[in-house]
């Protein structure tokens, strides 16, 4: 069983951007149009660091292109105080919950979190790459909200597979038995690298799993927007009213390889991939906004344009922003270093000024 | 028919090791992540399942814990189970079932039941890699007693251990050197050998110094010791320890005791790990030969930096080199 034989989830907008269902409340063309941008905005961040991984200039990138609907749907119903805690591939979320591109760029330039760059803390956890285990973070951190009273929800992203990593499943265990305000969201792309879904669990759905935990599951068309705000807002209302967590599994699709350093053409038909590229999300929407009368052609050119602008100028920043200094590994280990670790940085620092003497 | 050695390089020669081995044992069984059809992220599964099925060669779901819990069932129910965790980082995930139940099923069945499988990782910095992907853990392994641990630094040596540690009836970790897998090519011979777990290499001989290192830092190692004798016309003995569990104490007493200086080099963080475990061995067998203290060339005791920070990290030529010097200062 292959993503694309899945029973048609929950659904709004159809492919070609007509409505199946009723408008989610609250959402006007004005929002849509943002949403449309975002959309491109996230898939251009991804294509440019694609570029700067060639010219070197960049880590190892997953790039993100086709989960866009999805990541809006979870950044979009948060509010500043609630927290996000998603996977590698879930930048896009990130920067629908407001934070910014550059210092997403200053990661994968090489380091770690840049907090000039980031700002005011925009209670986003820092990505990290240890499949599932964020998903035991965002629970205790929701978790926490409860204990502390705080009027915040966690919302947390996590892989297909990685939801058959044993902390996955402790995390909805923990979340179900302490009626964590979390949302709790499984960004099925259909891959694993190479590992195609219906190999990571015999269950029909990963979401079918919400049963054993105790909460309730959604499954969500993830290329609709609309469905996947709706979904979403609804189970993070649901948590900020103290109800308890919910699973949710959007289906989308990874158009591109799973990372720089992946070949996909090695494990995955390419009639499955022009399948999935006739459901872009960015296409749904686009078709929808038209219809209405309030996007065109010309109007599409000139926003690509500047989104392409801003992309680079974020980038920029990135890139000019100042780096740790050779001996930068040393920092933020401790609040204060050990007598050895500040000996062994001035060892560093007396070899870095010797290195042009023995070369 | 004849067969002829071929210029392998680490990744190829793994393959060729599995393969022969799989050829002659029905019982071995590959299993982890991508590795079947994709054949693994750095192909060193290239090519097994088609040659010899989905029965033998498999992808799990993506869980380290049930690849090592579930090789130790096979393990113990007979098959020979080599188990790749795609990246060593990733073990930690797997610790329990490492640390607490593989190095110890032999001990809790009073000898009823082993373990023979090998877990298959790569490790190591120096390529650019996200989080995680870096790490250099051997010196926690060789914290655990009831594991063999293999490190291996040549496409020759990576085919003969790693067929002496399917061979091996208890648990090893093999640390495969992500720097290493096709950095050069080496000779291969295309039949079946083994290099002994526990064995060293002497890779060059010398007397005024001993440079005791493994892994990526053995061509390091090999360039500072060529500097060196280039500029003072020192001699310099390179040991490579090939595996850290056994450890081979023999040929590092031998060769401390008779050129009186050393240094140890890994790229590993240097506290309580390999290093420390090589002096103590130094101190405990060589003290009255020694001339002056060993010296230790290691990564930082921090954890791996991001990727914009590693070059500093990773011991260099001109660190070893400075060593060297050093030690042999009279
Ligand atoms: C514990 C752990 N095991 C293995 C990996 C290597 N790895 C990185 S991404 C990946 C596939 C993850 O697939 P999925 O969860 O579906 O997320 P996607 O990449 O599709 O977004 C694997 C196996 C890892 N990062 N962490
Ligand atoms: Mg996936």
């Amino acid at each position: 069983m292959r993503n694309d034989e899945l029973e048609i989830p929950y659904q709004i907008m159809d492919p070609t951007g007509k409505m199946q269902g009723a408008m989610p409340e609250g959402l006007t063309d004005q929002k849509l149009l943002e949403w449309y941008r975002l959309m491109w905005e996230i898939r251009y961040f991804s294509n440019k660091t694609v570029a700067l991984q060639r010219q070197g200039r960049s880590t190892t990138w997953g790039p993100l292109n086709g989960q866009e609907a999805t990541a809006i749907g979870m950044g979009a119903p948060l509010q500043p105080q609630d927290w996000m805690v998603g996977s590698y591939r879930d930048s896009g979320a990130y920067m629908a919950k407001g934070y910014p591109m550059s210092a997403l760029f200053y990661y994968t330039r090489g380091f770690s979190v840049a907090p000039d760059l980031v700002g005011p803390d925009k209670r986003c956890l820092p990505y990290q790459i240890v499949l599932a285990t964020q998903t035991l973070h965002g629970v205790g951190l929701a978790m926490a909200s409860r204990i502390k009273k705080e009027n915040a929800v966690t919302m947390i992203g996590v892989g297909d597979g990685a939801t058959s990593e044993g902390d996955f499943n402790e995390a909805l265990n923990f979340a179900g038995v302490f009626k964590a305000p979390a949302v709790i969201v499984i960004v099925n792309n259909g891959w694993a690298i190479s590992t195609p879904r219906s190999h990571q669990s015999a269950a029909k759905y990963l979401v079918d799993r919400a049963v054993g935990f105790g909460m309730p599951g959604r499954l969500v068309d993830g290329n609709d927007v609309l469905a996947c705000y709706s979904v979403m807002r609804e189970a993070v209302e649901r948590a900020r009213s103290g109800e308890g967590p919910t699973l949710v599994e959007a289906i989308t699709y990874r158009h591109g390889a799973h990372t720089t350093a992946d070949d996909p053409t090695r494990y995955r038909d390419p009639k499955e991939v022009e399948y999935w590229m006739g459901l872009d999300p960015t296409r749904r929407l686009k078709s929808y906004l038209v219809e209405q009368g309030v996007w065109d052609e010309a109007k599409d050119k000139a926003m690509l344009q500047e989104v392409e602008n801003h992309v680079n100028e974020q980038a920029e920043i990135a890139y000019n922003h100042p780096t740790p200094g050779p001996d930068g590994m040393f920092n933020n280990i401790f609040e204060k270093l050990t007598p050895r670790m500040l000996r062994q940085r001035e060892q560093l620092r007396h070899e870095l000024n010797l290195e042009a003497e023995v070369r | 028919m004849t067969l002829t050695a071929t210029k392998l390089t680490i990744i190829e020669a793994l393959n060729q090791a599995m393969a022969t081995e799989m050829e002659r044992d029905e019982r071995i069984v590959l299993l982890g992540e991508d590795i079947g059809k994709n054949g693994g992220v750095f192909r060193v599964t290239d090519g097994l399942q088609a040659r010899f099925g989905e029965d033998r060669v498999f992808d799990t779901p993506l869980a380290e814990s049930g690849i090592i819990g579930t090789s130790i069932g096979m393990a113990v129910n007979g098959l020979r189970p080599i188990a790749e965790i795609q990246f060593a980082g990733f073990m930690f995930v797997a610790m329990n079932q490492i640390v607490s139940q593989a190095a110890r099923i032999r001990l809790r069945s009073a000898g009823m039941y082993h373990c023979p499988m090998v877990i298959r990782a790569p490790y190591g910095g120096g390529v650019r890699t996200p989080e995680m992907h870096s790490d250099s853990m051997e010196g926690v392994f060789l914290q655990t007693p009831g594991l063999k641990i293999v490190l291996p630094s040549s496409p020759y040596d990576a085919k003969g251990l790693l067929i002496a540690a399917i061979e091996d009836p208890d648990p090893v970790i093999f640390l495969e050197n992500i720097k290493l897998y096709r950095s050069f090519k080496q000779e291969v011979p295309p039949e079946r050998y083994t290099i002994p777990l526990g064995q060293a290499a002497t890779l060059q001989e010398g007397n005024d110094i001993t440079i005791i290192t493994y892994g990526a830092m053995v061509p390091v190692s090999q360039q500072a010791a060529h500097k060196l004798q280039e500029e003072t016309g020192a001699s310099v003995e390179i040991i490579d320890l090939r595996t850290i569990w056994p450890m081979d104490e023999e040929a590092i007493v031998n060769s401390v005791t008779k050129t009186g200086r050393a240094i140890v080099v890994h790229e590993a963080p240097m506290a309580g790990g390999v290093s420390s475990e090589v002096v103590s061995i130094i101190n405990d067998n060589c003290l009255y030969s020694l001339l002056k203290p060993v010296a230790r060339v290691t990564g930082y005791d921090t954890p791996f930096p991001s990727p914009g920070l590693e070059d500093n990290y990773m011991p260099t030529v001109s660190r070893v080199l400075n060593a060297l010097r050093k030690t042999l200062e009279d």
